[in-house]
């Protein structure tokens, strides 16, 4: 563990009730530099709510976190160190796009000619940048809010939804932004609602349905803890499975998938003489299969407890 | 106890070279958001404007014995006594209306700097608005004398400035205390316009709540000051209608603001 550097974000038992509703229950989940962390959960589990407490916009009822090692209003002039985009609609409806990066620019102390800089680089044109953001489609102030987070340079991303409202060509952007950014050494920290988005963009997860964390990890091992898929073409893999004492169930569109992993798999297969034409991690609906299941869990246990 | 080096002690190296936000930068970003949105400018454009407006209206209108110094400051004063305070009040709320609080305040995350900032702000562009009142009022005074042979007076004194300018400090900080108390701008709008009338309205209702109007109302308090005959009492009334309308409000909405959850929606 020696190895792994300080994390970047790190919260610790962060809890948030409004009288008797608990929207965050102890939730804690570390985001290291040098990756990009999905912080994914339906509509309502607490996501912006503990993105708020992390920012200092809210007070929790329990718990603490941290930023670059100090709680986050603490942290001088924080725009030089982290860039924050909670919500990309949240802007004078009546101001220039240029002029909202004008205000950061002038707040930060950052030379005017870097507002030119983020126009650029999130690809809004000079036009569009005079434009009012009223007038902005929520893609683009995607992208504004996206500049306005970068302007101070940081070495930390805060995101609330940022692929909400962009075309798949502009979440293909962002995936490689935040890519360059992370590889960078940079620490990147967003949520989402939606898998998709998340499978592409992030490679850390932290899952939480109803405040509670849910699950935590890599994609990859997340991906896997999902499960095996298995198809063979002859032979009856099902009764192989089955003899094993494997657990399985039959999947769309002919194989099986299986909570077990590839190995004891392939042993079941070919101690009864099954050759297997597919062995592999649940691929394409897994996160979804995860996702749903993890938030399904956690739905079922509210009702009983 | 060793502690991590490389990082910590660039990160030091970097605190130490931008040590926070100066008062300064906050103060001058606060001002442009005065004045950067098309609502903001026209209603500066409104405050400034009003002022030759009514000077021009007056040099027609008025007989010449009416065309002194007072009068023009009188009547000057009059559109930015309705109008500064809305300026205040929105330099507060639209923060949360707009909900542009979210991006100030992750920015600046000690939220009583930032309503210093903005308190400041509004009071230099308050301060601003009602010197080019007194000024437009000497130059409406001039010409009346050359042109119509109003009457010319210069009368006024040092007293009758520091009054005048109190008078319109006061609206402008009760419309900054009502924005921060409220939060909501068509709330603070209506409190700070219309709570007023229906107060005054009460305490005219018998002759004794008449007889101790001036200590609650801030209208009637402050009437004294523009006809420049405050006395030690007035000064005693001014105070106590200046606590319950402005100093209870501020602190409440002091509180409140650095309290209330920033929240998108």
């Amino acid at each position: 563990m020696a190895v792994l550097s300080p994390p970047a974000i790190e919260v610790a038992g962060l809890s948030k009730s409004y009288g008797t509703h608990i929207a965050v229950d102890d939730v804690s989940f570390a985001v290291r530099p040098g990756s990009v962390t999905g912080f994914l959960g339906p509509n309502g589990a607490g996501k912006s709510t503990t993105l708020r407490m992390l920012v200092g916009l809210t007070r929790p009822s329990d718990g603490r976190s941290t930023v670059l090692g100090v709680p986050y209003p603490r942290l001088p002039n924080p725009g030089r160190r982290v860039g924050v985009l909670l919500d990309a609609s949240a802007q004078h409806t009546g101001r220039t796009g240029r002029e909202v990066l004008t205000l950061g620019a002038m707040l930060m102390g950052l030379p005017a000619t870097r507002v030119d800089e983020m126009v650029e680089l999130v690809g809004l044109t000079p036009a569009e940048a005079r434009r009012r953001t009223g007038t902005y489609s929520l893609g683009m102030r995607q992208r504004l809010g996206i500049a306005h987070a970068l302007l101070g340079r940081p070495r930390v991303l805060i995101l609330d939804e940022p692929a909400n409202g962009l075309d798949p060509a502009g979440i293909h952007w962002m995936r490689g932004l935040l890519r360059e950014f992370a590889d960078a050494g940079g620490a990147v920290l967003l949520s989402s609602h939606l898998l998709r988005e998340i499978e592409v963009i992030a490679d850390e997860l932290v899952v939480i349905g109803r405040g509670r964390l849910v699950a935590q990890g890599s994609k990859h091992d997340l991906l896997a803890a999902a499960g095996t898929f298995v198809r063979a073409d002859g032979g009856d893999l099902a009764a192989a499975l089955h003899a094993a004492g494997i657990e399985f169930r039959p999947a769309a569109g002919g194989g099986y998938t299986s909570p077990a992993n590839a190995e004891t798999i392939a042993r079941a297969a070919a101690h009864a003489g099954v050759a297997l034409t597919e062995l592999r991690p649940v691929d394409g609906g897994g996160l979804e299969a995860l996702f749903l299941h993890l938030t399904a869990d956690d739905a079922r246990e509210d009702v009983t407890a | 106890m060793t502690t991590p080096t490389t990082t910590t002690t660039a990160e030091r190296r970097a605190a130490a070279a931008d040590g926070g936000v100066p008062f300064g930068r906050l103060l001058r970003t606060e001002l442009r958001k005065l004045t950067d949105t098309r609502a903001s400018r026209w209603l500066l454009i409104a405050i400034v404007a009003a002022t030759p407006v009514v000077v021009t209206v007056m040099l027609f209108v008025a007989a010449p014995k009416d065309l002194t110094y007072n009068n023009f400051v009188d009547y000057t004063q009059t559109p930015q006594k309705i109008l500064l305070p809305a300026l205040a009040i929105l330099a507060m709320t639209s923060e949360w209306s707009q909900r542009t609080g979210l991006v100030t305040f992750t920015l600046v995350p000690d939220r009583r700097r930032v309503l210093l900032a903005k308190f400041t702000a509004v009071l230099a562009l308050g301060l601003v608005a009602i010197a080019v009142a007194f000024a437009a009022a000497g130059i409406g005074n001039a010409l009346g004398a050359g042109l119509r042979h109003g009457n010319g007076s210069w009368a006024f004194g040092p007293a009758g400035f520091g009054e005048i300018t109190l008078v319109q400090v006061i609206g402008l900080v009760e419309g900054m205390a009502f924005g921060m108390a409220l939060l909501i701008t068509a709330s603070a709008i209506i409190a700070y316009y219309v709570l007023p009338s229906i107060w005054s309205a009460l305490f005219t209702l018998t002759a004794s709540l008449k007889t101790i109007a001036a200590w609650f109302d801030l209208n009637k308090a402050s009437g004294a000051l523009y006809d420049q005959d405050i006395t030690g009492k007035g000064w005693l009334q001014l105070l106590v209608a200046v606590t319950i309308w402005i100093a209870v409000p501020l602190a409440f909405g002091v509180w409140r603001v650095g309290r209330t959850e920033v929240k998108s929606s």
